[in-house]
């Protein structure tokens, strides 16, 4: 165990933990977040996706101690109800979920990209969402969405 | 940290209807009789039937009872309407859906409406949310439609006698009975009930709101979850924290079939955070304090498993699931004169298609939270059924059943039994070893290697034609393999937690012959859509073809099964849906008018010629004439069926391009007719039918199951693949017709069902390469166009 100091979602917090620890627990777990999820611990699905430093990194593989005093946002951080994202307020209007559990993947991938690429074209979206899983399969309204927010945001 | 009980939570956000229910001293806790065994069963046959009367059975002791309208409706002193159903939101927008028709039965505003769902303190018992059953069960003439209708009734009644006025000048609106001449004399719900029971039976003849009057079913009005969704703030039962929550891992065994010789709790002594280490039989598990501690512990701790019980080769599968005996036959149709008439008729034609295993392969892993503390226990839960997971949680902990709770809360999508009650198993047991709280959920591997899978499939087709081109004969025969199923109210030996733990699965049944069909029974699809469903003597089908057999021969799998989305449905529509595109090539016919010539049922027809229409579907016949023999190839291919025989009416047209060099397939655009009677939410259900056809796709495509010798090797999503986001998605068109004057049907499952018959075609119209074998990989493709002839 070791004293850690997380910034996370604008607030920091000083934590006793395992430095190796997978940042997905802490956020989980020590910091009761609901944005990020494990979906598979490998890396491979993206439901455990956070922001770091502009990047949208999976947590389920990124040990804690590597993103100390780093600037980290989840889901929850990137918007609230009242104030949602622009991504998050397309989402809605687009009712581009089913079950939802995908949707830290989903969004905070699109923030990182778009962010990167203002213009990109549709096919360069889906490019950028190559490695996001969604299991129900509401891929064609997630893309809208994505592209909508897009036009919003540039 | 607040104690995430739905109870305090559903009524924390409507105050006024809890508080008052308190007040009255109205619990649902009342309702819980309590004492005596499960004594209702179902037949335990170790097929599908078993799952399918899970939907029918009657509700389990201590179940809020269906007929009492208290079960279903509750007005608070507020006139806010809290509804109570066994149907859950899974993700599909059931949620949203069921809070529509209470609104609209009782005449107040959507977000005046509370629905608690599935909860064993709560909640009538209403089996589980499955099978395309919740819009069937719900929004007909019974259970909660008609509970709401009931009630708007009974306020009626109750106005009329508070403002001195008949109830045929009344008129019920925005959570007020108000006289129709004069709006000043009115009374609000709140006041009329002020917080107590109705105490009266849900009444049959209660008048449903008819389609025309409709102002909130109908509408696509949001889902009311969105918002916390993709804010980060919902909770699923993976979020679910209970004061003093302690985390617990799973170690399964070494290989299928292997069962437990040693644990090494040396091995983990002195690691930070052990609680203990559980073993119950062949059940191993760990407690830890924190989830990170739990998997590492689990990983270190040495377990000996015996060798396992060696795997049937998966290159000689189909052969195998063909010999396997003994068999468990079933008839679903057979008039007697198939031989006969398949050896008169002038052209016989034969194929045989294969469908592999699929998993469920949920985003999240499945998790549970118990807490079982000496004789009783709580248990969060993504379970399709609360009550039947009592049931078997109670067995599994020796607890009595109305000891045991089961709150729902949301997973992520399961598309049918995944690995959501077995985790509970799994939560329960380990909650009981050390007496506090615990939650877990399984690794990537536990939930692929061990979940029950949807049932692979080979299928004999078999139909003769006349010098017209008619069928006048058709047979299919198949053979498919279970083991497990849902573990029900009482069998939790169904899944791989209530094995281990010292349960066995329910019994397979051998049984050949089959018996004669007494009662037309198509839920499971096996006969084609095109048979007249003749059985004792009255043509119950879809279909105009007289000379009919279906015959199904279940056998012992080496693997878990259980429903997956569209369970033996689709598998037998590709088959069947496949097979009649063949027969239309050999009698030289249009695909499309092939289709209709053999159809009699009006629902089925109109969405034929709808996803037609909206495709601007060519008449000509496949394959194209004039398709090009290099390089890629474009072709459409269509395929329809009435769900369940009766329970939703779907057809769709794919247009897909196909490298002839590579094989690879680009799926361009798929239109889709749907009638699922009157329509609650046309965007929801537009969302159903985008959802089904792209995860359709995705398993036609990509998703197959695959083992070697001892264990299975499909454990992450690079060994099990599915479509992820950037894949070329096809333009998905959706057709909805809307049917206010039948009743509801299901629509979860109608999309998914023809979507790969509908490619198969599309490339054989494209290429003449004709594909019997899902998944239509590059491979089997170009396999496919080496041996056209």
């Amino acid at each position: 165990m070791s004293a850690i100091t997380l910034k996370v979602n604008g607030k920091t917090h000083s934590l006793d933990v395992d430095p190796t620890t997978p940042l997905l627990y802490i956020l989980s777990d020590d910091l009761a977040l609901r944005g990020p999820k494990f979906g598979c611990g490998l890396g491979q699905c993206g439901a455990c996706t956070v922001m770091v430093k502009g990047r949208a990194i999976r947590s389920c593989i990124t040990p804690v101690e590597t993103v100390q005093g780093e600037e980290i946002t989840t889901l929850e951080g990137l918007g609230s109800i009242d104030k949602p994202h622009p991504i998050q307020k397309a989402f809605m209007e687009e009712e581009a979920a089913q079950c939802g559990y995908c949707l830290s993947g989903v969004i905070l991938t699109a923030k990182a990209f778009l962010d990167a690429h203002p213009h990109a074209t549709e096919k360069e979206i889906q490019e950028g969402m190559s490695r996001v899983l969604c299991r129900c399969f509401t891929h064609t309204r997630m893309l809208r969405a994505i592209e909508r927010a897009r036009q919003e945001m540039a | 940290m607040k104690k995430p009980s739905q109870f305090e939570n559903e009524f924390s956000k409507s105050s006024g209807a809890g508080e008052t229910l308190e007040r009255s001293g109205f619990s649902r806790r009342s309702f819980i009789k309590g004492g005596g065994a499960l004594v209702i069963g179902f037949s335990m046959g170790g097929v599908f039937s078993a799952t399918d009367a899970l939907a029918q059975r009657r509700p389990a002791p201590g179940s809020p009872p269906a007929n009492e309208l208290d079960s279903w409706i509750a007005v608070g002193a507020d006139g806010r309407v809290t509804a109570y159903t066994g149907k859950e939101e899974l993700g599909q927008g059931m949620s949203t859906a069921q809070t529509q028709l209470i609104a609209e039965e009782l005449c107040v505003r959507f977000d005046r409406v509370t629905l608690i769902m599935a909860d064993t303190s709560m909640t009538p018992d209403q089996g589980v949310t499955s099978g395309s059953q919740s819009h069937p069960t719900n929004f007909n003439h019974r259970n909660l439609a008609q509970a709401g209708a009931t009630a708007r009734e009974a306020l009626l009644q109750m106005g009329s006698k508070h403002l001195e006025i008949p109830v045929a000048q009344l008129v019920a609106v925005d959570g007020e009975i108000r006289s129709k001449a004069d709006a000043s004399k009115k009374v609000s719900y709140g006041e009329l009930v002020v917080g107590k029971k109705f105490n009266l039976k849900v009444d049959p003849a209660a008048k449903r709101k008819p389609e025309s009057e409709w102002t909130i079913l109908g509408q696509s009005l949001p889902r009311p979850d969105m918002p916390e969704m993709v804010t980060g703030r919902y909770e699923y039962v993976q979020n679910v924290r209970l004061p003093g929550m302690l985390h617990g891992m799973v170690v399964r065994p070494g290989a299928v079939g292997a069962t437990l010789k040693n644990v090494d709790e040396s091995s983990v002594a002195g690691l930070p955070g052990l609680v203990k280490v559980v073993v119950r039989k062949n059940f191993v598990g760990v407690v830890a304090e924190k989830q990170w501690q739990a998997i590492q512990i689990a990983n270190q701790l040495k377990v000996e498993w015996s060798a396992g019980s060696g795997l049937p080769s998966q290159a000689t599968f189909y052969d195998y699931l063909r010999n396997k005996k003994p068999t468990h036959d079933t008839l679903v149709v057979n008039s007697n004169d198939v031989d006969e008439k398949l050896s008169g008729a002038p052209t016989v034609l034969k194929a045989t298609y294969y469908y592999p295993y699929q998993m469920h392969g949920s985003i999240g892993s499945s998790c549970a939270v118990a807490d079982v503390q000496g004789d009783k226990a709580t248990v969060w839960s993504p379970t399709q059924g609360v009550w039947p997971l009592r049931g078997t949680l109670s067995i599994l902990l020796g607890l009595k059943p109305e000891n045991v709770r089961v709150i729902f809360r949301r997973g992520a999508g399961c598309y049918g039994l995944n690995g959501a009650d077995t985790v509970s198993f799994d939560a329960a047991l380990l909650s009981q070893a050390v007496g506090k709280p615990v939650r877990i959920q399984l690794t990537r591997k536990q939930e692929m290697a061990w979940e029950n899978y949807g049932f692979a499939f080979v299928l004999d087709e078999r139909a003769g034609l006349d010098a017209h081109g008619n069928i006048v004969a058709w047979e299919q025969e198949a053979w498919a393999p279970v083991l497990g199923n849902r573990p029900g109210y009482r069998t939790p030996g169904n899944v791989i937690t209530g094995l281990l733990a010292g349960f066995e699965p329910e019994a397979f049944e051998p049984r050949s012959p089959a018996a004669e069909p007494t009662e037309y029974r198509n839920n499971g699809n096996a006969a084609s859509s095109y048979m007249a469903g003749r059985v004792g003597g009255v043509a119950q089908g879809t279909g105009t073809i007289q000379s009919e057999r279906s015959l199904l021969h279940n056998v012992v799998s080496p693997f878990w099964t259980a429903p997956l989305r569209s369970p033996q449905r689709l598998q037998n529509t590709f088959a069947q849906e496949s097979f009649m595109d063949e027969l239309a090539a050999k009698a030289q016919i249009d695909p499309l008018e092939f289709r209709l010539r053999h159809l009699s049922e009006p629902r089925l027809i109109d969405v034929v010629r709808a996803a037609a229409k909206g495709a601007n579907w060519e008449a000509r016949l496949s394959p194209n004439p004039n398709r090009k023999k290099t390089g890629i190839a474009s072709g459409r291919g269509m395929s329809c069926v009435a769900y369940e025989g009766s329970n939703g009416y779907a057809a769709m047209v794919a247009e897909v391009d196909v490298d002839q060099e590579t094989g690879k397939i680009t799926v361009k655009r798929i239109v889709i007719a749907n009638d699922a009677g009157p329509i609650s939410n046309p965007d929801g259900l537009r969302n159903q039918m985008e959802g089904g056809a792209l995860q359709g796709l995705s398993r036609a495509l990509l998703e197959e199951v695959t083992w070697d010798d001892q264990n299975v090797t499909s454990v992450d999503w690079l060994t099990y693949h599915s479509l992820y986001l950037g894949f070329d998605v096809p333009k998905v068109d959706t057709i909805l017709l809307n049917r206010p004057d039948r009743n509801a049907t299901g629509a979860g499952e109608t999309a998914i069902t023809i979507v790969s018959a509908a490619l198969g075609n599309a490339i054989f119209d494209a290429t003449g390469a004709r594909i019997r074998q899902v998944p239509i990989t590059a491979e089997r493709v170009k396999a496919a166009l080496a041996a056209r002839t």
